[in-house]
């Protein structure tokens, strides 16, 4: 018997505006994602994949359509706390050190800190902030500040990690080297992880599957099945077939923008 | 780890040269003004009730010191009483006002436009309704301290990003604690700019107050008194008392910022 996807996107559309100008954001985009998977949505400015991630999120609410998150509406899995979400800016409490950024999840939660504790050390030392628990968010780099974020997300063991262009700030050097911490993560984890990206060799690189993403309206052009085998590390950036999927993703791309120029 | 990615270095303790400490230029400035004040009394010879020297303000003020120290005091408490009740309501007003968008965007141009008034002109009318004593300054007072730690306060705790909201709403968090964790510590930068403006306006809105009439022991009225009988260098002395007074009161709040956001002073020294 085939378990139940983890989440299941069905014919949503996200319409902003009033009745004199209207944005649609996402139209009709249908998706089901299978639980450990690692999906990236990928695709230019406008194309709506952060409006898909908030909506599985509950951050904003579909003009149409239906999601299910874990067998729930998207509301009762936030308020079970299915997820945990990473956003573009580290998004870090200026006035809490590392640890108790790091724990405020599980703060808000009321989950006792003692039982919690050895959890959250052990996600600090994962992402490699043994050494910073007591440092200030000011203190660190861009790429630890979002090490940070990602302890944080992971503290409360959520089933699912939903991450929206998280390491889209930083440099090209400390990218890569998130992409393969990100990878070491996930591996240990299990997680189900949503990651939108505008890198396409970011998403062929960390995905399972890539949902490659169009705007105007927003909505899904193709899904492409990542066949390069895990894990995976710095060769397989040379690897002929990761070029292949690179240029694969990028023809569709350009075969929908070609199209509607 | 890679350069790029290593932590920023930490303020340790560093000793600078003696003149490059922070303080040394304004106290040398100051030493400077008094220095060609008292130059420029010798030399011009102009009347004392005009322009007496510091040293004549210095010996006015030594002959006098703990009658001064203690008519300070006593405006000291004014302003302090004045500046406890006009912040605190700010503050709890500010809490009611920032819940509602609605109320905020209603009172808050009142508010901001309320500085323009010129409150301490209200001084005699104070008197008729709270009498001539302590009360009427401390009236004064609080409502000139009021609504600029209200509007702050609203700007406050008004001021998360929001990421930084949406973040709390991922975790299913309930309003108080997005109150308490997050719009509140992003406030409080707003709210101390408000009391330390707040600790000058008091001194100056009790002593303003004092003008219009109160007891001896009091320095608006001492300063008052001691001009109109062209006794000056009294009035300068205890023009430097208020100084000191107003001084104290705002390193008291410096102090208290310190000691309620360390992370704020570490930010500041990067």
């Amino acid at each position: 018997m085939p378990t139940a996807p983890i989440i299941a996107i069905d014919k949503v559309s996200r319409i902003y505006g009033n009745a004199n100008a209207t944005t649609v954001a996402l139209k009709d985009v249908s998706l089901t994602i299978e639980k450990g998977e690692l999906i990236s949505l990928v695709g230019p400015s406008g194309c709506g994949k952060s409006t898909l991630l908030r909506l599985i999120a509950d951050l904003d609410t579909p003009s149409q359509g239906k999601i299910t998150v874990n067998g729930h509406a998207p509301e009762q899995a936030r308020k079970q706390r299915e997820y945990g979400f990473v956003f573009q800016a580290p998004t870090l409490y200026d006035w809490r050190t590392v640890e108790r950024n790091a724990r405020l999840p599980l703060e808000v939660m009321g989950r006792p800190a003692g039982e919690w504790q050895a959890r959250l050390d052990k996600m600090l030392a994962m992402v490699g902030l043994r050494d910073f628990h007591q440092h200030y968010p000011w203190q660190l780099s861009g790429g630890m500040q979002q090490r940070a974020s990602i302890a944080r997300a992971l503290s409360f063991d959520p089933a699912i990690l939903l991450m929206d262009e998280p390491f889209g700030a930083l440099d090209e050097f400390t990218r890569e080297r998130m992409n393969m911490e990100l990878l070491d993560i996930w591996e240990t984890t299990h997680k189900t992880i949503l990651f939108v990206t505008h890198s396409i060799a970011e998403a062929v690189f960390l995905s399972s599957r890539i949902v490659v993403m169009t705007p105007r309206p927003g909505r899904i052009a193709a899904t492409v099945n990542v066949d390069l085998p895990y894990p995976r590390n710095f060769d397989t950036r040379e690897d002929p077939r990761f070029f292949e999927l690179v240029t694969q993703v990028r023809e569709t791309l350009k075969e929908e923008f070609v199209g509607h120029v | 780890m890679a350069a790029s990615d290593a932590p920023l270095p930490e303020n340790g303790p560093t000793r600078q040269a003696f003149w490059n400490r922070p303080w040394v230029a304004p106290l040398l400035v100051f030493v400077l003004v008094l220095a060609s004040w008292e130059l420029l009394v010798m030399i011009f010879q102009p009347p004392t009730f005009l322009l007496p020297s510091p040293s004549l303000i210095w010996q006015s003020l030594a002959g006098q010191f703990l009658a001064l120290m203690g008519y300070g005091f006593n405006t000291f408490m004014e302003a302090l009483g004045g500046f406890v009740i006009g912040c605190g309501l700010g503050l709890l007003t500010a809490m009611l006002v920032a819940r509602s968008k609605w109320l905020s965007d209603l009172l808050l141009p009142f508010a901001i436009a309320s500085n323009s008034v010129p409150i301490v002109a209200m001084a005699p009318i104070a008197i008729v309704w709270f009498g001539i004593g302590p009360w009427s300054k401390v009236a004064i007072v609080a409502v000139m301290c009021f609504f600029p730690t209200m509007v702050s306060t609203v700007r406050g705790l008004t001021s998360a990003s929001p990421d930084a909201i949406a973040l709390m709403n991922s975790y299913a968090a309930s309003n108080w604690q997005i109150f308490t964790k997050l719009r509140v510590p992003s406030a409080l930068p707003f709210v101390f700019n408000a009391l330390k403006i707040c600790t000058a306006v008091s001194m100056i809105g009790a002593i303003v107050a004092e003008f219009f009439g109160g007891a001896v022991n009091y320095l608006g009225i001492y300063i008052k008194t001691q001009a109109s009988i062209l006794k000056t260098p009294d009035a300068w002395a205890a023009i430097v008392v208020a100084c000191f007074y107003g001084l104290a009161f705002y390193f008291a709040i410096v102090l208290l910022e310190r000691w309620l956001m360390p992370w704020h002073r570490h930010r500041e020294q990067h």
